[in-house]
C-alpha cells in the first residue's frame, strides 16, 4: 500500500506552477475563523478546554518548525527542543524584565523567543549542518544532551531544577487585555500560531524553500545547479530554530515558567512523533499530529498509565505501514473516492473493524491489568472495563484477554487481506480513470 | 594525590570497559547496517531485567547464559519482523522504527516490573574482594565485568577478521551495496548481525544491571553515551569504540574527582573574575559538576574537526 | 561545422595535463584538450577509458590530482561543483539525477534560480517570479515536456526523465554544457528525438558530450576526441577520426586495409 521511509513520508503534493491565490487565501481565512470560534464551542469552552487548545497551538507551531527540517529539507533531528527551550528561556527573561518595569507589552514576548531560537539556530546550525543524514541526527542528539546538561550547570540563567518563572499579568496592558484568563492567553497563542504558520507556509514557497526540497530530494544535483547544500540546510536550520523559539515563547507565556524539561530529549522525541504521525509530507500534517498527540497526552493519560505505550505502538505501526502519516492516509482515499471500488473498500473496512476491535480490546485489557499490578498496586486488583469488573489477580481476565488478542489477530490477517485486495482494485480503477481523463 | 589518581584510574578503566561492553554490539550493528539502533540500550536494559528475574529462579550463572540468548532472539525478531520491512525505505525509516521501539520496550518493562528500580543486587558468588588498593577493595564482580568486556573485544575482533561472516561485514562497512550485489544472503547476514549485537547488549545488561540501577529509565540514561562512543571511535571501528570508551571512562572519572573550577585555576594564577560578571557563573562551574557534559563536548568537537571519528573507515 | 569556432576570446574550455588518481590507480593520465566557443565536441572511447571521470573532474565533482582546467580563461580545477556551475558550466548525468518528488516544472525551475540571481532568497514567492517562471516555461518547451509539467518527476518514463535531465542542465543558461551519455538506454526513435533536442539546445553554446552511440556522435559533433586508458589518442574532425588507424585499432573495430 505504501513505500515507507522519508520518500513516502514526504511525498509532497506538488506545488501548482500557476498561482491560485483565491483558493489559498480562503483556506487561511477559514482557519482564522475556526481558531476564533473554537474556544466557544461547547465542550471546549471551559478553562480546561481552552488550556488544551492553547497547548495544541504551541505544539502545532513547534511541530511545523520541526517539519521545516524534516519534511522539507530531509534533516532528521533528535534535539530540536533545544531551540524551543532556549527561545522559551529568552522569552521568560524578557517577561521578567517587563515585570520589573520594561515598558513592552507581554504580547510581544514570543518575538523574544523567536530571536532566541534564531540566535542559537544560527550559532549551533553553523556547526551542525555541515553534514546531513545519520551524522546530523547524531550531532543533534549530542547537542541536545549537551544543552540539557548545561541548564543544570548555569542556575543563574536557567534556574536549575525549578526553572525560571515570570508573570504574564504584571505588565503594561494591551488594549485592555491583561492575559490573566486562559481565554485571552488562547487568543494570543492562536494569533501567533496563525502568523507563524503563514510565515512558514510562505517560506516553503520562496526560492530558498524550493531549494530546501531540492536538497532533500537530491543534494548532489542541487549542487550542480549552483547551490551549496550545506548553506541551504543552514538556512532551513536557522529558520526552524526561529519558529521553534517562537513556540517556546508561547510556552513561556502559557505556563509562566520555563524549566529544563523544555530542552529535554523527551520534548525532542515528542515533536518528532507528532510531526511524523501527522504526516511529514503535507503542510497540515504536523498540525494534525500536534493536536492528536497533545490530546492523547492530556486526556488519555488521565485514563490509563499505559498511554505512552499506546502512542509508541501506534507510532511503530505508522512507520511500518503508513509512513505518510494520518494526513497522508486520509488523502490517499482522495485518489479512489470517485471510483466504484470505493464502496467495496469501505465495506471491507467495516468487516475488518470487528476483529481489529476485538484484538485491540484484548491487548488493552492485558496491558491495563499489567500496569495496574506493577505500578498501581495500591489501587487493588479490581478493575473496571466499561461495565465489566474484573479481578486482575485471577486467571480469568488474563485468559480472556489473551484469547481476544490471539483470535482478533488471526481473524484480522484474513480481513486485512480483503482490505488490501479491495484497495488494489479501487486504486487500479482510479489510475485508469485519471489516465482516461487526461487523454 | 597518588591514591586519588590510582583509584580514579582504576575506576575509570572499569567504567570505560563497562561502556565498551554496552557499545560493542552497537558497533557491529551500526557498522554493518548503518542503522542507528535506538533500541540497543533498550535491549541492554532488557538483559538486566531478564537476568534479575532469571537470577531469582535459577541463579546467576545460568542467567548469564540464558539472558543474552533471549536478547539475541529478541534482536532476531526485531530484525525479521520490523527492520526488514523498512530496510528498503532507507535509513530514516529504520531509525524511526528503532526509536519507537525504544519507547515501547521501556513501557513494556514498566508494565512487567514497575516504575521503581528492582533489587538487582550483586550476586553473592561474585561479591567478594579481589584485592585491596590504598585501603579500597576491588570487588570480584568488577573483575568479572572487565574480563567479559575484554572477551567481547577479542570475540568480535576474531569474528570480524578471521571468519567469512566477518569478511562480509567488513566489506559492507565501505561497500554495502556491492556486498548486496555480489549475492550474499544479505538479509540473513543482517539478521545474524542484529541478533549477535543484541545478545552482546543483553550480556552487558546482565553485568551492568547490578552495577547501575535497574529501572525503566536505564536505557534512556545510557543510550546517548553509547552513540557518542560509536561516533567518537569512528563508524565501523571496533578498536575505535574501545579507545573512545576508555577515553570517556577515564576522563569522566577523573573529572568527577576534581572539585575545582576554571575560576579557581585562574585565581591560582593571580587572575580574579569579578563576581556578578556574566563570565563568573560559567567560570565557576566545578569540573565535577561539568563532568556529565564531557562526552557530548567531545562529540561536538569530533564532529566538527574529524567527522569520521578517531579510527573510522567511512563517514555515515 | 554548425558555426564558426570563435577563437578570438580564447577557448571556452581548456584542459592542460589533467590527471586523476584514485588510490594507486590513475584513471586520467595527462589529458589536454581545447574546446572552442560554440563548438560541439564529442568524447568517445572504450568502456573504462575514463570519460565519466574526466567529466566529474571538469564539473567539480572531485578535484583532479594534477593539472589545470580553465573555463573561459578562469581556473576551475579543484573548485566545488556549485562554484563551477556558477561560473557557467552545467552538466547532465549518465544515471538520471533529478529531484524525484518535485514536479517537472519545479525540477527545471530549480535549475533557473541561481542564474537569475535569486540565491538563497527567502522573501519572494517563487510562483510570482515572472522571469524564473518564463525561463522555466521556455525550457519546458525546448525539451517538449510542457504537457507533463505537473507530473512528479519520479513517475516519468525513462526517456522523459532523460529529457528532464537535459532540461535541468540547460535551464540556467550556462554556456558550456557537458552531457554524459544523453541517449543511453534509448531506442532508435527516442535517440533521434534526443539528437534533435541536443542540437537545438546547444545552439550558440559550447557542448562537450560523452557518447557511445556512433551515429549520434557523427551526426552532432564538430570535432571528436578519443580517450583510451585515460589518454587522448586523437582529436579531429569526425571524417578524419573515422579514418584514423590508431582509433580504429583501439576502438572502432578491425582495421580494414584500403
Amino acid at each position: 500500500m505504501s513505500e515507507g521511509g522519508l520518500a513516502a513520508a514526504t511525498a509532497a503534493t506538488p506545488a501548482r506552477a500557476g498561482p491560485s491565490p483565491a483558493r489559498g487565501w480562503r483556506a487561511w481565512l477559514v482557519a482564522a475563523v475556526a481558531l476564533a470560534v473554537l474556544p466557544h464551542v461547547p465542550g471546549l469552552d471551559s478553562d480546561f478546554g481552552r488550556s488544551l487548545l492553547s497547548q495544541m497551538g504551541i505544539a502545532a507551531v513547534f511541530a511545523l518548525s520541526y517539519n521545516m527540517l524534516f519534511g522539507q529539507t530531509g534533516l532528521l533531528s533528535f534535539g530540536h527542543a533545544v531551540y524551543f527551550g532556549l527561545g522559551g528561556y529568552a522569552a521568560i527573561h524578557a517577561m521578567r524584565a517587563i515585570n520589573h518595569g520594561l515598558a513592552v507589552p507581554i504580547a510581544l514576548c514570543p518575538l523574544a523567543g523567536a530571536a532566541g531560537g534564531l540566535l542559537f539556530g544560527l550559532a549551533l546550525g553553523a556547526l551542525t549542518t555541515r553534514r546531513a543524514g545519520t551524522i546530523f541526527a547524531l550531532i543533534s542528539l549530542g547537542v541536545g544532551e549537551l544543552v540539557y546538561a548545561a541548564t543544570f550547570m548555569l542556575p543563574g540563567v536557567f534556574g536549575g531544577e525549578e526553572g525560571i518563572t515570570a508573570s504574564r499579568t504584571k505588565a503594561p496592558a494591551l488594549l485592555g487585555l491583561d492575559f490573566g484568563s486562559q481565554l485571552q492567553v488562547y487568543y494570543l497563542i492562536a494569533f501567533w500560531a496563525l502568523v507563524a504558520a503563514l510565515a512558514m507556509y510562505l517560506f516553503a514557497r520562496t526560492p530558498a524553500g524550493r531549494m530546501c526540497n531540492a536538497v532533500r530530494d537530491n543534494p548532489e544535483r542541487a549542487e550542480f545547479v549552483g547551490y551549496d547544500p550545506r548553506r541551504v540546510r543552514f538556512i532551513a536550520f536557522a529558520a526552524a530554530g526561529l519558529f521553534a523559539g517562537l513556540a517556546g515563547g508561547l510556552h513561556a507565556i502559557n505556563y509562566e515558567i520555563v524549566a529544563a524539561d523544555a530542552v529535554s530529549a523527551q520534548r525532542s522525541g515528542a515533536v518528532l512523533l507528532m510531526t511524523y504521525m501527522g504526516g511529514a509530507g503535507h503542510f497540515v500534517g504536523p498540525v494534525v499530529g500536534a493536536a492528536v498527540l497533545t490530546w492523547l497526552q492530556t486526556s488519555l493519560s488521565g485514563y490509563t498509565s499505559a498511554w505512552l505505550l499506546y502512542v509508541g505502538v501506534i507510532f511503530i505501526i505508522i512507520v511500518l505501514y503508513a509512513p505518510s502519516g494520518l494526513v497522508g492516509l486520509v488523502l490517499m482515499h482522495g485518489e479512489i473516492a470517485h471510483t466504484r471500488g470505493f464502496r467495496r473498500v469501505l465495506a471491507s473496512y467495516a468487516v475488518a473493524l470487528v476483529p481489529a476491535v476485538v484484538m485491540t480490546a484484548g491487548a488493552v485489557v492485558l496491558i491495563e491489568m499489567g500496569y495496574r499490578l506493577s505500578t498501581q498496586r495500591e489501587l487493588g486488583t479490581l478493575m473496571k472495563f466499561g461495565r465489566v469488573v474484573v479481578d486482575a489477580a485471577t486467571a480469568t481476565p488474563w485468559v480472556a484477554g489473551a484469547l481476544m488478542l490471539a483470535g482478533g489477530y488471526a481473524a484480522s490477517r484474513w480481513t486485512w487481506r480483503r482490505v488490501a485486495a479491495a484497495w488494489e482494485q479501487a486504486s487500479d480503477e482510479g489510475k485508469a480513470m485519471r489516465a482516461g481523463a487526461t487523454r | 594525590m597518588l591514591e586519588l589518581a590510582t583509584i580514579s584510574l582504576i575506576n575509570g578503566v572499569v567504567y570505560g570497559l563497562l561502556l565498551f561492553m554496552l557499545t560493542s554490539g552497537l558497533t557491529l550493528i551500526f557498522s554493518m547496517m548503518g542503522v542507528l539502533n535506538f533500541a540497543h540500550a533498550s535491549v541492554f536494559m532488557l538483559g538486566a531485567y531478564l537476568s534479575f528475574q532469571l537470577g531469582r529462579y535459577v541463579g546467576f550463572w545460568p542467567a548469564i547464559v540464558i539472558a543474552p540468548l533471549a536478547c539475541g532472539l529478541v534482536g532476531a525478531a526485531i530484525e525479521r519482523y520490523g527492520l526488514r520491512r523498512v530496510h528498503s525505505s532507507g535509513h530514516v525509516a529504520e531509525i524511526l522504527f528503532t526509536f519507537g521501539l525504544a519507547y515501547v520496550i521501556e513501557e513494556l518493562v514498566t508494565m512487567i516490573w514497575g516504575r521503581n528500580a528492582v533489587a538487582n543486587d550483586v550476586p553473592a558468588t561474585i561479591d567478594f574482594a579481589l584485592f585491596t588498593v590504598f585501603g579500597t577493595t576491588f570487588p570480584a564482580y568488577k573483575g568479572l565485568m572487565m574480563a567479559i568486556s575484554v572477551a567481547m573485544f577479542v570475540f568480535l575482533f576474531l569474528v570480524l577478521t578471521r571468519t567469512r561472516i566477518g569478511l562480509i561485514i567488513r566489506a559492507a562497512l565501505t561497500h554495502p551495496r556491492m556486498v548486496d550485489a555480489l549475492g550474499h544472503d544479505v538479509p540473513g547476514v543482517f539478521a545474524l548481525v542484529f541478533a549477535m549485537g543484541s545478545a552482546l547488549a543483553g550480556l552487558a545488561g546482565v553485568i551492568g544491571g547490578f552495577m547501575l540501577l535497574t529501572q525503566p529509565t536505564l536505557a534512556h540514561a545510557v543510550g546517548p553515551i553509547v552513540f557518542v562512543i560509536v561516533v567518537l571511535g569512528g563508524l565501523g571501528s571496533l578498536y575505535g569504540a574501545l579507545v573512545a570508551s576508555m577515553l570517556i571512562g577515564i576522563l569522566q572519572t577523573f573529572a568527577v574527582a576534581v572539585d575545582y573550577s576554571l575560576a579557581d585555576a585562574l585565581r591560582a594564577m593571580g587572575v580574579a573574575i569579578v563576581r556578578g560578571s556574566p563570565l563568573y557563573e560559567v567560570a565557576s562551574i566545578k569540573l565535577a559538576t561539568a563532568a556529565p557534559v564531557i562526552p557530548y563536548l567531545l562529540l561536538v568537537l569530533m564532529l566538527i574537526v574529524r567527522p569520521r571519528g578517531l579510527f573510522g573507515t567511512r563517514d555515515a | 561545422m554548425n558555426s564558426a569556432v570563435v577563437a578570438d576570446t580564447g577557448p571556452a574550455l581548456q584542459l592542460r595535463d589533467v590527471h586523476m588518481q584514485f588510490g594507486a590507480t590513475e584513471i586520467v593520465r595527462g589529458v589536454s584538450l581545447e574546446i572552442g566557443r560554440g563548438e560541439r565536441h564529442a568524447l568517445i572511447g572504450p568502456n573504462g577509458a575514463g570519460k565519466s571521470t574526466l567529466f566529474n573532474v571538469i564539473s567539480g565533482r572531485f578535484p583532479p590530482t594534477r593539472g589545470s582546467i580553465r573555463l573561459h580563461g578562469r581556473e576551475i580545477a579543484g573548485a566545488r561543483a556549485c562554484e563551477v556551475n556558477r561560473q557557467g558550466l552545467a552538466r547532465s548525468f549518465q544515471v538520471t539525477n533529478i529531484f524525484p518528488r518535485l514536479t517537472v516544472f519545479e525540477n527545471v525551475r530549480c535549475g533557473v534560480f541561481w542564474s537569475l540571481g535569486y540565491r538563497y532568497d527567502c522573501w519572494h514567492r517563487a510562483d510570482r517570479l515572472a522571469d524564473a517562471n518564463e525561463r522555466t516555461e521556455r525550457t519546458l518547451e525546448q525539451i517538449r515536456m510542457t504537457g507533463r509539467r505537473d507530473a512528479p518527476a519520479g513517475v516519468l518514463t525513462y526517456a522523459e526523465q532523460r529529457a528532464l535531465e537535459i532540461g535541468i542542465t540547460i535551464a540556467g543558461g550556462a554556456d558550456v554544457i557537458l552531457l554524459d551519455e544523453p541517449t543511453a538506454g534509448m531506442s532508435r526513435s527516442e535517440a533521434d528525438n534526443a539528437v534533435e533536442l541536443i542540437r537545438s539546445v546547444s545552439q550558440g553554446r559550447t557542448l562537450l558530450m560523452v557518447e557511445h552511440d556512433m551515429s549520434v556522435v557523427f551526426d552532432l559533433a564538430d570535432r571528436i576526441s578519443v580517450l583510451v586508458y585515460g589518454e587522448i589518442i586523437a582529436t579531429d574532425e569526425p571524417r578524419r577520426i573515422r579514418e584514423n588507424k590508431a582509433v580504429q585499432a583501439a576502438y572502432l573495430g578491425t582495421v580494414h586495409d584500403a
